[in-house]
């Protein structure tokens, strides 16, 4: 897929602390940190939107890079995260019902 | 990972940020355990609509790790419902249970959910012991088959050996029995009092004896010198707390009570009454806990074990002060950082009866 939409695994665990998402495997409770950019595309991964999208409309919005850069480096995550199940990728877009409940704002405490 | 968690842990702290939250689904329980610390009467358990606003709330206030316990959680009708709505929030779950009702298609519906962690309490590797202390009959060989479906399934499991008089000669084959079956283990020597203030369990407390056997056996510690070792006072009393409970964690009861901790009494508010959000932010007794600093425990800054002790600021508070010290832990402070001479801890590493 070239450019695949892009879910979250219901089965995870998941959270944002200080702008970071942190996320929690199941079986193997295996801890992730991301940086913001991967966070940016972890919030976003919705099951609605395809990775291109996410890049323009949230990664070259918010960060100091191109467009063909920040897509390559997106595609990269994305192929890492979902070969760990993480992420789940599909050419359509996903059921509503199944993906994900909405990323909630990053907390102040 | 460790190192990891420890940071996000700290941050979390920093920011207070609700990260840790645990509830105790109901204090109803087919065990009748000799040390446990609960009133079994619960007649009054926040519903499945209750639990799940709460568990937006706690969402939006960035809880990682949910914790769901009792009691028996188990023994509820809607336990399943509240698990996958738990679940479906995103949570990393880690459940308390004594594993006595997980059958077949309890471990496949865990496993299917993405249960993250179960934790089991096994009191002995000897059947008749474990049963006296649940007073259950059948209740362990009805927990170890439920650890080995768990495992089958590929869920982390942890077997809990809380330790006192009736079984702390058995811990090292509870040990045994847990890497024989490839789950993790822990211990803990505290048995704390009643949640009513009761302190008639202190009489299972294992003997200052048996706490230095634990506290020099490098199977539970790894090097016991290492362990044993006095650490120095944080440099910077003013900045440091105490522990964690009211700064990145937090416990509801079955009625719906908050408070720092499960063993930290002290009343915030009920999420019947107001938000778990508001309860967290703007409950004084909260937020008094949230203020106290290392240096204004009025006995233990001055301490020189400090540094090391684990002091449980909800035991100093059942004790009857929030600042001052907890002689549990006093204790086992007193035990493990050399106020023993080392001729009894080398006898002692001999072995034998406890």
């Amino acid at each position: 897929m070239n450019d695949p939409y892009i879910a979250r695994n219901t089965r995870l665990g998941a959270c944002t602390l200080g702008g970071e998402a942190i996320i929690v495997t199941p079986a193997d409770s295996h801890l992730y940190s991301l940086n913001s950019v991967a966070t940016c595309i972890w919030e976003a991964a919705n099951g609605q939107s395809r990775v291109s999208q996410i890049v323009e409309e949230r990664i070259c919005a918010e960060f100091d890079v191109d467009h063909e850069t920040a897509l390559s480096d997106a595609l990269a995550f994305v192929a890492d995260f979902s070969g760990k199940g993480l992420l789940m990728t599909a050419e359509q877009p996903f059921d509503p019902a199944h993906v994900a409940q909405p990323f909630p704002e990053t907390p102040n405490g | 990972m460790a190192e990891l968690l420890d940071r996000i842990q700290e941050r979390a702290l920093q920011l207070n940020v609700l990260l840790n939250l645990h509830i105790d689904l109901t204090y109803r329980c087919n065990e009748r355990c000799i040390h446990c610390y609960l009133d079994h009467d619960s007649s009054d358990e926040l519903t499945l609509a209750d639990l799940e606003r709460v568990f937006a709330q706690a969402r939006g206030l960035g809880t990682l790790f949910l914790t769901l316990s009792g009691g028996e959680p188990m023994v509820r009708r809607d336990f399943f419902p509240i698990l996958r709505s738990a679940c479906a929030h995103g949570f990393a779950v880690k459940l308390k249970t004594n594993g006595t009702m997980i059958r077949e298609p309890e471990s496949e519906a865990f496993a299917d959910l993405g249960v993250h962690q179960v934790q089991i309490s096994v009191y002995s590797d000897n059947p008749g012991t474990h049963d006296r202390i649940t007073k259950l009959p059948g209740s362990f060989r009805r927990s170890m088959e439920a650890i080995t479906l768990l495992r089958n399934h590929g869920i982390p499991v942890v077997i809990a050996d809380p330790l006192m008089r009736a079984n702390i000669a058995d811990y090292a084959k509870v040990q045994k029995l847990a890497e024989e079956l490839g789950v993790a283990f822990t211990f803990d020597p505290t048995i704390t009092p009643m949640i009513n203030g009761n302190i008639d369990l202190s009489d299972q407390r294992i003997t200052r004896t048996a706490l230095q056997k634990l506290y020099s056996d490098p199977n539970l510690v790894g090097d016991p010198a290492e362990f044993c070792r006095p650490a120095s006072a944080p440099d910077d009393l003013h900045e440091n707390v105490p522990c964690s409970a009211g700064h990145n964690a937090a416990y509801i009861a079955p009625d719906g009570s908050v408070t720092p901790c499960v063993q930290f009494p002290y009343s915030c508010g009920n999420v019947r009454d107001e938000s778990l959000s508001n309860i967290w932010r703007r409950s004084p007794h909260m937020l008094e806990v949230r203020s106290i600093r290392l240096k204004d425990l009025h006995t233990c800054s001055s301490c020189d074990l400090l540094g090391g002790c684990t002091r449980c600021p909800g035991l100093a508070f059942m004790q009857g002060d929030l600042r001052g010290p907890s002689s549990i832990d006093c204790e086992k402070s007193e035990v493990r950082f050399s106020r023993v001479p080392s001729s009894s801890l080398v006898q002692i590493s001999m072995g034998g009866q406890l």
